[in-house]
């Protein structure tokens, strides 16, 4: 994973909105509150790799996902695509970027239009990015539905007439119709019943081993993130705040954010954990020293003075901690 | 600070299931014989049986369409003819059957004695009214309370579900409010007239799961510190293990396996528990191996056992419907347990 490489090199991101009193969003500079949304991520996205992001609803993780699709731009550092700041691309190089990313949206129903039948929704980035003879199309189209485990004669259909499982496994169908080489995936299996949801992450898995996919996957349960992703990014209030290897890191976690998640998560037949109380604060002016002390166990007096910066912990591992936990017991 | 006193209570209570070597209650304060619904003449429910004991908290699991918020409707009272047609038979406390009696009586139980606590706390709650409004209205009209007492009895509300600063809360409108605090103040509202029985329907899927387990926590702790008995619809096997005293397991509208939490989940014979749980994903999960695809249409029903078309055990024999019956500590249906 060298960064000439590197899919994805975030250096230093910032996402910040300002708001005036009246809480309104305010477009252009000038007084009022600032909204962090993303606080210098660094992160970086080897070709072929998998990475997942964590946290809590409010952590920043789709206002990440949308810098990293070029939906939104960011208002300070850079965001590289192989190499290239996605904010600057040429129209030339925006149009392959837009073929090599794809995205499943998190309300796939929604983000599918209702007028449009399965094939043409499959059809429409072939015949955006002209990948094949018009007389290929109904065939590429039944081969990505089988793909994806769907019959052919969904083909005909409107969303409206399929199930819940039925219209993900469409929007991961149209995600890579146009042959992408990243797929963005924003809490892709989550609100489905646990068949549909295990079928889906044995699609997933399986689609970025063989087409060597590069994954990018929100998702806010850890299991979910261990079975698709080799790396794991947690993020809270719009930091990234531990970064390793999914194993090592849900298996040591060395930030208390990251454990508390960990504890929280369901497991069978032990008793419900209630170690983090209180609720993700809110992002706007932020109070100085680290944004999790407020919740944290562990924190100190240092921990209230200074924001931690996101230090390398280990062999390949990053944490932003003022006091990481290194001798704990591991997780069972 | 609300939370954390609260952590202390829960350390104190039992949380852990119990073990209950009978598949039938000793007390039972709800009783469903061959509950069968029906809604434009597809069958939803068939013939469901189950009871819930007093101070136990019973979850309802399987995938989406096997018919357990249908159920959770049904106890509520808020699906009845002729919108639908049912049949079979609830007796509730003091009530032989629940399912005959008129509204007038239904209308003397709901919120009262029988509690909801919805999905979608957002969708719940009016928009248009504060907490205080939504609280106040069932303390006030059902338990005819004054103005100052009600709204006092709204604050030690508010304080026990943990919301801090419950006063200034008061006035707060649904959209104010985060999911979690939304879904605190929706489990205040039903609690309000302490329910002898609280009904919650997948009352954390739409939560992150440090606040889905923060309002488990809260949900069990309310129900035991009221001696009250809870029905909860739930898609996770692993958080039910954690929150249910009892399970009872959801086929395509039929029970296939209910009985301890214990019982069910550490030693399950039906085929079709035994996928469920082979869809949970766990940390270390190396493979999952769920069933291939879904439960039948409403309108296709397989004659006999309904999951067979789905089960590796399936034999000619599932081509009539297993009856339920006792087996081992827990009611099965199933041609071929193991």
């Amino acid at each position: 994973m060298s960064d000439a490489v590197a899919m994805f090199q975030l250096l230093d991101v910032e996402k910040v909105y300002r708001i005036d009193r009246s809480g309104w969003l305010r477009f252009g500079l000038g007084a009022g509150q600032r909204l962090m949304a993303l606080d210098r991520i660094r992160l970086t996205v080897g070709a072929g790799d998998s990475v997942a992001l964590v946290g809590e609803s409010g952590s920043g993780k789709s206002t990440l996902l949308r810098v990293l699709v070029g939906l939104t731009a960011s208002s300070n550092g850079r965001a590289l695509f192989r190499g290239r700041e996605i904010d600057r691309l040429s129209s030339a190089e925006r149009k392959q970027f837009q073929r090599d990313v794809a995205m499943i949206y998190q309300d796939a129903r929604g983000s599918l239009n209702p007028r449009l039948r399965v094939v043409d929704l499959i059809a429409e980035p072939m015949r955006e990015h002209r990948l094949c003879q018009p007389s290929e199309v109904q065939d590429r189209v039944i081969a990505l539905l089988t793909r994806v485990g769907m019959p052919a004669d969904a083909a005909e259909r409107y969303p409206s007439q399929l199930s819940g499982g039925q219209v993900r496994r469409v929007a991961i169908a149209r995600a890579l119709a146009s042959e992408p080489k990243v797929i963005v995936a924003d809490e892709a299996v989550s609100g489905l019943d646990v068949s549909t949801q295990a079928q889906l992450l044995n699609l997933l898995r399986g689609l970025q081993r063989e087409m060597g996919l590069t994954l990018l996957f929100i998702t806010h349960d850890l299991a979910v993130a261990s079975y698709l992703c080799r790396r794991i990014a947690v993020m809270y209030l719009g930091r990234i705040v531990e970064s390793g290897p999914t194993r090592a890191v849900l298996r040591q976690p060395a930030h208390p954010y990251t454990r508390a998640l960990l504890e929280a998560s369901p497991r069978f037949f032990e008793p419900i954990a209630g170690t983090l109380s209180g609720e993700i604060p809110s992002p706007i002016d932020l109070p100085s020293g680290c944004r999790f002390a407020g919740r944290c166990r562990l924190a100190g007096p240092e921990c209230l003075e200074r924001e931690p910066e996101l230090q390398a912990f280990g062999a390949d591992r990053q944490v932003a901690c003022w006091r990481p936990e290194t001798d704990q017991a591991p997780c069972p | 600070m609300g939370v954390r006193q609260m952590s202390a209570d829960v350390s104190a209570a039992p949380n852990a299931p119990q073990m209950l070597r009978d598949p039938a209650p000793r007390e039972p304060l709800l009783w469903l014989h061959d509950v069968s619904l029906a809604r434009a003449g597809r069958s939803v429910l068939d013939r469901v049986s189950f009871a819930l004991g007093r101070g136990e908290v019973l979850g309802l699991v399987g995938e989406s369409g096997a018919g357990k918020s249908t159920l959770a409707l049904i106890a509520m009272g808020l699906l009845r003819p002729p919108a639908v047609a049912l049949e079979g038979c609830m007796r509730f406390a003091e009530f032989d059957n629940l399912l005959a009696e008129p509204e007038s009586v239904w209308a003397g139980l709901r919120g009262r004695r029988i509690g909801m606590i919805f999905q979608d706390a957002a969708a719940a709650l009016n928009p248009c009214f504060t907490v205080a409004h939504h609280l106040a209205t069932p303390l006030r009209r059902l338990l005819g309370l004054g103005r100052a007492d009600a709204r006092r009895r709204a604050i030690t509300l508010l304080e026990s579900v943990g919301l801090n600063d419950a006063e200034a809360r008061l006035a707060a409108f649904p959209h104010e409010l985060s999911g979690g605090m939304q879904q605190r103040v929706m489990i205040a509202v039903a609690l309000a007239c302490s329910p002898e029985l609280l009904l919650a329907d997948e009352p954390t899927s739409a939560l992150d799961v440090t606040i889905q387990a923060q309002i488990m926590r809260l949900i069990l702790q309310q129900v035991r510190a009221r001696h009250a008995s809870s029905i909860i619809v739930l898609h996770d096997l692993a958080l039910a293990s954690q929150v249910c005293d009892r399970i009872v397991v959801l086929y395509a509208g039929q029970v296939v396996e209910a009985g301890s939490s214990e019982t069910v989940l550490r030693r399950t014979l039906h085929p079709y528990t035994h996928a469920l749980k082979s869809c949970v994903v766990e940390l270390e999960t190396e493979r999952l191996t769920p069933p291939e695809g879904g439960l039948p249409a409403l309108g296709a029903m397989p004659a006999g056992c309904r999951f067979a078309p789905r089960c590796p055990r399936a034999t000619d024999a599932c081509a009539s419907r297993p009856p339920l019956r006792e087996l081992d500590g827990r009611a099965i249906a199933c041609w071929h347990p193991g």
